[in-house]
């Protein structure tokens, strides 16, 4: 009992010289191969995450302009960029646009999203497919919507136009991208279009996750029909539904495509945001400095929602 | 749960209708993309008298282009996922501190607006002459497709059994044996999920296509709807021919992959 063969596992923990060393070398190669798997990506990450954000840090406090690329020159000019573009009349209404844009895009895509979820939630017929088949506003080019919506919104030939007309519901063709009080309210029903299918799939699942127990349990309750909705569904999806709004804020904050797309930032700027302002400025009027200031300041009004964001979704985690 | 037939029967055709509204503007594109030359005014609900004109247009005008976004989505995708297959395995199953900093990274870059890339890529492509290039275009569109793809691979490896590999290396396999020859096989339909979405942000960039290329030679068919739509549109037919013919690769993947998609979009954003 007392000589038990012990002596296996020992040699496994202090072999000889020789053999240890060979397995030291064995985890160091095994260490430098794990590197490898992530190095590439870091990399990558870097090259167009990192290097354009600190980029940017520094073209903003940078006269950066065209003759740049000519005298490789760029004088510090501290915070001037960021004083012209604050102060520039169209900052104001590309900050109020910006904020109208996001709102309202978000405010009715989710509420949107959240009906056609429940109402996809019931079980009937071709439900499953009617509901993937739904996606595909979200899956097209933004370009190619952006197309698609300016020949619908075409003033005088568009199809909206002849049709509303045609059932007298207006008697004129409404402008609906020629004219600067109507542009905003277009462009953000064309966003909206694009984001409902996205809303619909992640509060389908969420409201998928809730367990019918719960339901069951309400009926006895009293807590069908809205109050079901109300006690059950709703603080269920919380999670799911905080996560949705501020990553929607996160995304419809920096959209691009579609505007441009669809006005150009016009007519007489009504449709112009941060983003587009931003584009303007670097790649229009080739001022480089003051388009990165201006990405900057987009850059820090998400921070604070991707702060939200992180703490939502350790919350969500925790939970 | 207890519905009668006769209401499921109405929520059906809810179902249809609800769908039908909101796909009016994709049917839209293909009615107008059938129609005789010239604008919209003429147009009716129903392409009764077809013609292909505006495809045999756009065919000839923005071939070319499409040509080249097929080159540059498939050039993304086989960059993306080399990148992003080996690093979703090491942000699955190795067990280090700097996982948690790498998946905070992947989340902070989701909110870069893609201006800024723009911004900095276009100062460093005009030094080191990437500008209307191939090369240039395929590496700035990984910036959308490398945090996606590295979630979704993630996702699904996160669910395999550390001993799947374990018995690999008993046997004596390298980390690198057992990832090529057991982790990337089990991994097919992730890989397939991931690139199919790859290849559709890259197919549908405008942002870099419009920014990174300031003449004529390397144009994808984004930019070349764009400059259809500049001044005042005259051949809808030929803009919406484009438009269709540009939707097809996300028609494809709705039809073909419906399994995946879903995925995607649920790996891509709760992650």
């Amino acid at each position: 009992m007392v000589h038990a063969p012990t002596l296996t596992p020992s040699t496994e923990e202090s072999g000889p010289q020789p053999v240890r060393k060979a397995r030291l070398r064995r985890r160091r190669g095994e260490e430098l191969t794990k590197v490898l798997f992530v190095a590439p990506a870091a990399l990558a990450m870097l090259a167009l995450f990192g290097y354009p954000v600190v980029k940017n840090l520094l073209m903003s406090v940078q006269d950066y302009t065209l003759r740049t690329f000519f005298t490789g020159q760029a004088p510090w000019v501290g915070l001037r960029n960021y004083t012209t573009v604050v102060k520039d009349h169209l900052f104001s209404q590309a900050m109020v646009n910006t904020a109208l844009f996001t709102i309202g895009s978000i405010a009715f895509q989710f509420g949107i999203g959240l009906a056609l979820a429940l109402f996809f939630r019931r079980r009937f017929p071709l439900g499953g497919v009617l509901r993937s088949l739904l996606l595909l506003p979200w899956l097209l080019p933004l370009i190619v919507s952006s197309a698609t919506w300016r020949s619908i919104l075409e003033q005088d030939s568009g199809i909206l136009n002849r049709t509303l007309m045609g059932l007298g519901i207006v008697n004129d063709p409404v402008p609906w991208l020629n004219s600067p009080s109507v542009a905003l309210i277009a462009v953000i029903g064309v966003n909206i279009w694009i984001g409902i299918p996205f809303n619909v799939t992640l509060l389908y699942s969420g409201l998928a996750e809730i367990p019918v127990e719960l339901y069951e349990a309400g009926q006895l309750d009293g807590a069908t029909g809205w109050r079901g909705f109300r006690y059950i569904t709703w603080p269920n999806l919380r999670a799911v539904a905080s996560v949705l709004l501020v990553l929607g804020v996160v995304y419809t904050i920096k959209v691009l495509d579609i505007i441009l797309g669809l006005t150009g930032g016009g007519p007489a700027n009504a449709t112009q945001t941060l983003a587009t302002q931003s584009y303007q400025r670097s790649f229009v009027d080739f001022k480089f400095g003051q388009g990165a200031a201006l990405s900057n300041i987009l850059i820090a009004v998400s921070l604070v929602f991707a702060i939200l964001y992180l703490r939502t979704t350790r919350r969500a985690v925790d939970e | 749960m207890s519905d009668s037939v006769a209401r499921r029967a109405v929520y059906t055709a809810i179902g249809v209708l609800i769908l039908a509204m909101m796909l009016f503007p994709v049917y839209w594109m293909v009615n107008a993309s059938l129609q005789p030359s010239g604008n919209t005014l003429t147009a009716g609900f129903l392409p009764l008298d077809p013609t292909f004109a505006g495809y045999r247009r756009a065919l000839s005008e923005q071939g070319h282009n499409l040509v080249t976004s097929v080159i540059i989505a498939t050039g993304t995708v086989v960059l993306c996922l080399l990148i992003s297959a080996p690093c979703a395995y090491a942000l699955s199953q190795f067990r280090s501190r700097w996982v948690s900093i790498g998946l905070l990274a992947i989340l902070v870059s989701q909110m870069i607006p893609g201006i800024v890339i723009a911004n900095a890529l276009y100062t460093a492509y005009e030094k080191i002459g990437l500008l209307n290039s191939i090369p240039g275009l395929i590496l700035a569109n990984c910036s959308s497709g490398i945090p996606f793809a590295i979630l979704i691979l993630r996702s699904f490896m996160l669910s395999l059994p550390a001993s799947l590999v374990e018995a690999a290396r008993v046997d004596g396999a390298g980390l690198v044996r057992a990832f090529v020859a057991i982790v990337l096989p089990i991994s097919k339909n992730s890989l397939i999920t991931a690139g199919l979405f790859t290849f559709l942000f890259s197919w549908s960039d405008f942002l870099f296509a419009l920014t990174l290329t300031t003449k004529g030679g390397v144009r994808p068919v984004t930019l070349g709807i764009y400059q259809y739509l500049g001044t005042q549109v005259q051949n809808w037919n030929a803009v919406m021919a484009t438009a269709v013919l540009s939707a097809i690769p996300a028609i494809v993947l709705l039809i073909a992959a419906q399994k995946y998609i879903a995925a995607g979009a649920l790996g891509g954003a709760v992650k």
